[in-house]
């Protein structure tokens, strides 16, 4: 069954488009990862899909409902988690999460039991009465993901959950939504510019750029479609005349890319391809500055892919300025 | 229901833990009804004048020991002698004298011999109040001193007699209606201007859009949340204000209730005005560049503080449609009057009207989505 079903989906801002004709599934149950830099339209895509941006033409439908058309059940089928942390800071979590269980309709027999539940879920029982304004970043993240499901969602979306966490918070988030899935079936819809969170917890990746569609499948086959299974990295003392056409010719070596003084060697057998390197590195007279030798990651696909790493953007118009405003953490 | 009820606890629960904001939605209109019911509503006393006698006869001496008699008594001016013209209109224009009389010689033969000698006063008119009280104050102070034998027995000019039908309202009575529209429009500022839109810059509203909540329970949460602070600011206003102002049986019940019923329709208008006025906006310096200015077009043409009819005719287009104006008249002809219901329907009935199409216009305006 398709939890979501995303046809050629596009939102133009005046010449530039945020989105640019995506096209889509996720299966029930999956964990399903929208990965791209800044910029590249996913934040866009998933306010799309979330009934907050009208598309400027082609469809989804979440859960069947289509987001146009039937956006109350749409909104109804969904919970969302948006990359700017919206808790009410001079709220206790408890009350924060009965505001929402009221604009969701939860009747009052069954809401204080949900609260109880789903706080005791993301491990803040403790603090319920607690003004959020005492809590952690990451307290704020995990109270907001529970806030998310108190209406017992079956999709749920999460805009960049641990962009601005501590390394111990982002393996905190990660678990917590993997356990969550689990408990409740739910299927997670979850953009994330952190590669090898996306590896290790998504089911299925999809690889945005420019607001497009560049590549879609599980990180296991992500990994493999790009040639070579091991990347050295590598920078010489001195750059010889035809030295890339050299470390192209070295045994096992698929494929040779320079950045400036930094050469990235793609290679089917890492050990072979660096001896015979150091060989022909002794034989040219030159000396090797660093070299590091890699297995094969998700930003070498999103490399391979987009022919760029992170970089600046243009992005969608944010709809209003933040830049002044002051959060207390 | 249940929704528009959510928005409004979350506001008052928000409002309730911060007491930086209801002190300045409620003391600060009550400190200004203070500091500006006492800075325009004393009158001028203490002023110095300079006394350049010119003549030293018998009605010159008269006529100062009457300068004399006012600065022991009413106080209004005190008297320094100055024996050449010269250096009082010198201090007069280094400001160390409000005004330099001159008693010029030969007042006292033209007095006795009655063909109306002048004294000259001159006097720093770049105070206009204080001139005037100076002038005033001499005025009837010449009229005793010019005081012929007893007049005939029956009288033969029309003479005004004045009935006042209120008790004398000092001006910061006068000031206290205005002052309570005020507070309720701080706190409509406050809470749907700035409060709406930082919630907005800050992505809380993201988080209420994606909800089934519709557009109608969002502006009317928002507009009810809104009032509800504002008619708790206008009730401190009423009681504690009238308190201070000094209006006669301040908790007579009947007037109460009238008061509470005009400070829930101003509140209603106010805020769904400013709901109106936000609904579009998105950045957050905009509340806080237009509010200093919005805050002067629609209070100062409301005849809060001065009558009306003394403005001149755009001033007084603005007044008709200002819901203010509606509002201050409402509370004056409570507060002042204790009239009856049936004298403010009509303010009643425009606050009314201006909430519905105010709240209706927003509705439309309001976008779903971001």
């Amino acid at each position: 069954m398709l939890d979501v079903e995303v046809e050629n989906l596009r939102k133009c801002f005046g010449d530039f488009c945020a989105v640019d004709g995506l096209s889509f599934t996720v299966a029930h149950g999956e964990v399903f990862g929208l990965l791209g830099p800044n910029g590249a339209g996913k934040s866009t895509l998933i306010r799309m899909l979330t009934t907050l941006v009208p598309p400027t033409s082609g469809t989804a439908r979440i859960n069947g409902f289509d987001i146009i058309k039937a956006a109350n059940q749409v909104r109804r089928s969904i919970g969302v988690i948006p990359q700017a942390m919206t808790s009410d800071l001079d709220l206790s979590a408890e009350e924060n999460m009965g505001i929402f269980a009221k604009l969701y309709g939860i009747p009052s027999d069954k809401r204080q039991r949900t609260i109880q539940e789903l706080l005791a879920a993301v491990d803040l029982a403790q603090w319920a009465d607690k003004p959020v304004k005492m809590f952690s970043g990451g307290m704020r993240r995990r109270l907001e993901i529970a806030r998310g499901l108190v209406h017992e969602p079956k999709i749920f979306f999460l805009d960049e959950p641990t962009t601005g966490l501590d390394p111990v918070s982002r393996v905190a988030v990660w678990e917590m939504l993997t356990r969550l899935k689990r408990e409740r079936d739910l299927t997670i819809l979850v953009t994330t510019h952190y590669m090898d969170e996306a590896d290790k917890l998504c089911d299925r990746i999809a690889i945005i750029d420019h607001g497009k569609l560049v590549a879609l499948d599980s990180p296991l086959k992500l990994k493999a479609s790009i040639p070579g299974k091991n990347i050295l990295e590598v920078s010489f003392s001195k750059i010889p005349a035809d030295w890339l056409q050299a470390l192209k010719s070295l045994p096992e070596v698929a494929d040779v890319k320079s950045d400036d003084q930094v050469f990235r060697i793609l290679s089917n057998n890492g050990p072979r391809t660096t001896v015979a390197l150091m060989e022909a590195a002794r034989q040219a007279n030159v000396s090797v500055a660093s070299l590091s030798v890699q297995s094969t990651t998700l930003d070498d696909v999103f490399v391979h892919y987009t022919g760029h790493q992170l970089r600046d953007t243009l992005q969608a118009p944010a709809g209003y300025s933040t830049a002044f405003m002051y959060e207390r953490k | 229901m249940n929704r528009i009820l959510a928005i409004i606890e979350r506001d008052l629960r928000r409002f309730r833990r911060s007491p930086t904001l209801i002190i300045v939605s409620m003391i600060m209109p009550l400190v200004q009804l203070v500091v500006l019911g006492y800075a325009f509503g004393g009158k001028v006393k203490h002023l110095t004048v300079g006394v350049v006698d010119e003549d030293h006869g018998v009605p010159a001496v008269k006529l100062k020991e009457m300068f004399q008699a006012v600065a022991a008594n009413a106080r209004t001016f005190e008297t320094v002698p100055y024996t050449d013209q010269g250096s009082a209109v010198r201090d007069l224009r280094d400001g160390k004298l409000n005004a330099v009389l001159n008693i010029p010689p030969q007042f006292s033969r033209k007095m006795l011999a009655s063909v109306n000698p002048k004294i000259a006063l001159m006097e720093d008119n770049t105070d206009q109040f204080a001139a005037a009280a100076l002038e005033g104050t001499l005025n009837q102070m010449l009229v005793p001193y010019n005081q012929k034998p007893p007049a005939p027995r029956l009288p033969s000019g029309a003479t005004l007699s004045v009935v006042e039908i209120y008790p004398y309202v000092p001006y910061i009575q006068y000031l206290l209606p205005g002052t309570i529209v005020l507070a309720i429009f701080v706190s409509a500022m406050i809470g749907g201007g700035i409060i709406f839109i930082d919630d907005k810059a800050r992505g809380l509203h993201e988080g209420y859009l994606v909800t089934p909540i519709s557009k109608f329970e969002l502006i009317l949460g928002f507009n009810l949340s809104g009032a509800a602070k504002a008619v708790i600011a206008g009730l401190v206003l009423v009681i504690f204000g009238s308190l201070i102002a000094g209006i006669p049986d301040p908790f007579n019940v009947p007037r109460l209730l009238r008061m509470v019923l005009l400070v829930i329709a101003t509140s209603l208008a106010l805020i769904s005005m400013m709901f109106l006025l936000m609904v579009r906006v998105s950045d957050p310096l905009v509340p806080r560049a237009t509010f200093g200015v919005l805050n002067t077009v629609l209070f100062f043409p409301s005849g809060a503080v001065y009558p009306i009819n003394a403005f001149p005719l755009w001033m007084k287009v603005i007044a008709v449609v200002d819901p203010f104006t509606y509002a201050v008249r409402g509370f004056k002809a409570l507060a002042l009057k204790n009239t009856g219901l049936l004298a403010i329907l009509p303010d009643l009935g425009f606050l009314v009207g201006f909430t519905i199409i105010a709240m209706a216009a927003a509705t439309l305006l309001f976008r779903r989505t971001l």
